[in-house]
């Protein structure tokens, strides 16, 4: 147990927010110390930037309706949106964060990555095609499909916008932290720029923007890391063994680095966090909103495919590069800090070290550039969704009932894709100081207890009704929030108690079974004409959620 | 129409038949994706040192790291095979049906 309070923090934290293993070896994100300028990485980043710019003022005159806005007109083809998918997903922490991971502790580095992985099966498996089939342009659409508009889109939108937000601050105060890091920027004109950039992207460009971005953050990404990992393989003829073997001699902890070390070790907390991470996943609003940008099931099941190898690939190499990093940046004193023992900058710089170790000064440009093209593609995707809860959920639906037309709706969109920016930013920079990094716990088990019990509920179980669905799904993510409150991630490490009054760090296996069996029981005492309506419409939406009949195309020319 | 053609592939035998096979199958997958990672992580809790054995005597290599890189090949190989089968057999089904009830 107590092996497992030092390992959790760092392994939720490992997962998805920026500079996540500073909380594992380093401190906390506030004592990144700002770099001299970098002028080669923000010559690359600078060409990045006109690139997409360019980019958002073709999509900008191509995007006129509601479709276009929200779905990219439904004309993005399954293996772009694998990549866009993919774009979104593999944030820089799991670059950094992941490689920064198998550099301290090896092995458990790689817990890290299946970890991350294997909710792309479920989501297709469960989730993808009945979502396309059902849906428009948000989750909630599915969940209220043969619900109740107002109490159950309300409940979506504020299940999405809670989850945005509170992954939007981690990834905020991350960017700031890395830009001062890696660019030798201000950490405020650092927020201020990242909230900007992805404000034009998504107000002006829409989806279309948006997933261009992404899946030019992708591919940048991909070649990246596999010209890193080639370059550490070649050094060694290609033999892991070799690699292995010189990393186990160097290595301080030696032959412990080959096998599962102290990251997870009580059952409970383990199971806990896997449970967020693979079916929080599936709940994530961003993600599930990419489903609705193809034409059809055909091409949202193909996506996942694209998306999972890439996102697995991914993953590979970055265990290649962390055992790299061992061996050419960890015994190189010039990557060193003063003491010799730490990395120059933070344990979280192994990879652009060794990106520098083997492309020198122009390629370290070059990953510079690509980590923050990363942030820059994560936090659009989370703008449009956020702004999409507002706009399509909340105004057209909720208050509008329907009556607002599609102008009016797309301006709400970019009017609150201002607003989000704008609070993220604000956010940004409050968060500065703070250890954001059980937010990332937090938003997955958010969306796996709230968004992700609803969506599943309402797609396979006759019985949901309205009431069963929003009380159950507010009650889950009352428990999420609560649990992690007084867990000691936040109530010891944030609040400065002494100890926690909660006793586990990740919440997901008591709050998610919460949501279901609280969806369950509110549906099944629910005996209201309207329950019965209800019930009487799933096999309607049955029909179409398996054969797609009627599926509404977001392609609309 | 829509009414209509609701009330025929409800009736129709091929809808019962596309949707108990692509549910079981994905039922079982998920259940198949589910065993692989928790057997993983349960190894990983409760008996980390047999991931620690070496892959050959005098190997640093050990089992763990093909062990773990056979999880997230097995994630992305079940996605293949789910994506194959409802890609032809469940879509052609999907068509007849539809196609059946107009």
């Amino acid at each position: 147990m107590k092996r497992l309070t030092s390992a959790i923090p760092a392994l939720g934290a490992g997962l998805l927010a920026l500079l996540p293993s500073l909380a594992f070896a380093a401190g906390d994100l506030g004592q990144a110390q700002q770099q001299p300028t970098n002028w080669s990485a923000i010559g690359m980043f600078v060409v990045f930037v006109g690139m997409t710019l360019g980019i958002t003022y073709w999509a900008a005159r191509r995007t006129k309706s509601a479709a276009d806005f929200y779905a990219a007109g439904g004309g993005i083809t399954g293996f772009q949106n694998g990549l866009a998918i993919a774009g979104d997903y593999m944030s820089a922490a799991s670059f950094l964060g992941i490689s920064a991971l198998v550099y301290g502790s090896g092995f458990d580095g790689l817990i890290y990555s299946v970890g991350w992985l294997v909710g792309w099966p479920i989501i297709l498996f469960l989730i993808a095609e009945r979502l396309r089939n059902l849906g428009k342009y948000t989750f909630a659409d599915v969940a209220s499909y043969r619900l109740s508009q107002t109490p159950v889109r309300s409940f979506a939108a504020t299940g999405s916008l809670v989850v945005v937000i509170f992954y939007l601050i981690g990834q905020m105060v991350g960017a700031g932290q890395l830009i001062k890091l890696l660019f030798g920027l201000d950490y405020m004109v650092a927020v201020i720029m990242v909230g900007v950039l992805m404000m034009i992207y998504v107000t002006f460009g829409g989806m279309k923007a948006t997933t261009w971005v992404q899946i030019i953050k992708a591919c940048l990404l991909l070649s990246g890391a596999t010209f890193i990992a080639l370059a550490v393989l070649y050094k060694f003829n290609f033999s892991f063994e070799a690699l292995f073997a010189k990393a186990v001699e160097v290595h301080p902890k030696h032959i412990n680095i080959m096998a599962p070390g102290t990251l997870v070790s009580d059952p409970i907390e383990a199971v806990s966090l896997a449970m967020a991470l693979m079916f929080g996943t599936a709940g994530l609003p961003h993600i599930l909103m990419r489903f609705f940008t193809v034409a059809d099931a055909k091409a949202a099941r193909k996506s996942v495919f694209y998306a999972t190898s890439f996102i697995g690939y991914f993953y590979i190499l970055t265990f290649i590069i962390g055992f790299g990093a061992i061996v050419m940046v960890g015994t190189d004193p010039t990557y060193l800090d003063a003491a010799g023992k730490g990395l120059r900058g933070g344990a979280n710089m192994a990879a652009i070290h060794l990106a520098h170790a083997v492309g020198g000064d122009l390629f370290l440009g070059f990953i510079s550039a690509v980590a923050f093209a990363t942030i820059l593609a994560v936090v659009s995707g989370l703008t449009l969704a956020g702004a999409s809860a507002i706009s399509h959920d909340l105004y057209a639906n909720v208050f509008a009932r329907g009556r607002a037309n599609e102008v009016t709706e797309v301006r709400v969109s970019k009017i609150a894709s201002m607003g989000i920016g704008v609070i993220a930013v604000l956010l940004g920079i409050v968060f500065e100081k703070q250890n954001v990094a059980y937010m990332v716990g937090l938003t997955f088990a958010i969306a796996a207890s709230t968004n992700f019990p609803v969506l599943v509920m309402s797609m396979f179980w006759r019985g949901l009704t309205t009431r069963g669905a929003v009380i159950g799904g507010f009650m889950g993510l009352a428990a999420a929030v609560i649990l992690t409150v007084l867990g000691p991630t936040v109530w010891k490490d944030v609040l400065g108690n002494p100890s926690a009054i909660f006793p586990f760090k990740y919440p997901a296996i008591f709050s998610m079974p919460l949501a279901f069996i609280s969806i369950w029981f509110f549906s099944i005492i629910d005996n209201s004409a309207r329950a019965k309506a209800e019930r009487e419409a799933f096999d309607a939406q049955l029909v179409r959620s398996e054969t797609g009949l009627g599926a509404e195309g977001a392609h609309a020319h | 129409m829509t009414n209509d053609m609701q009330a025929k592939i409800r009736s129709n035998p091929k809808y019962a038949e596309l949707v108990r096979k692509r549910s079981s199958f994905a039922w079982l997958l998920s259940i198949v994706m589910l065993c692989i990672y928790y057997g993983f992580i349960m190894v990983i809790a409760f008996a980390p040192k047999i991931l620690g054995t070496p892959i050959s005597e005098g190997a640093v290599t050990t089992i763990g790291l093909p062990i773990g890189v056979g999880v997230i090949l097995s994630a992305i190989a079940l996605t293949g095979i789910y994506v194959y089968r409802a890609n032809t057999e469940f879509d052609d089904l999907t068509k007849q049906l539809i196609e059946g009830s107009k």
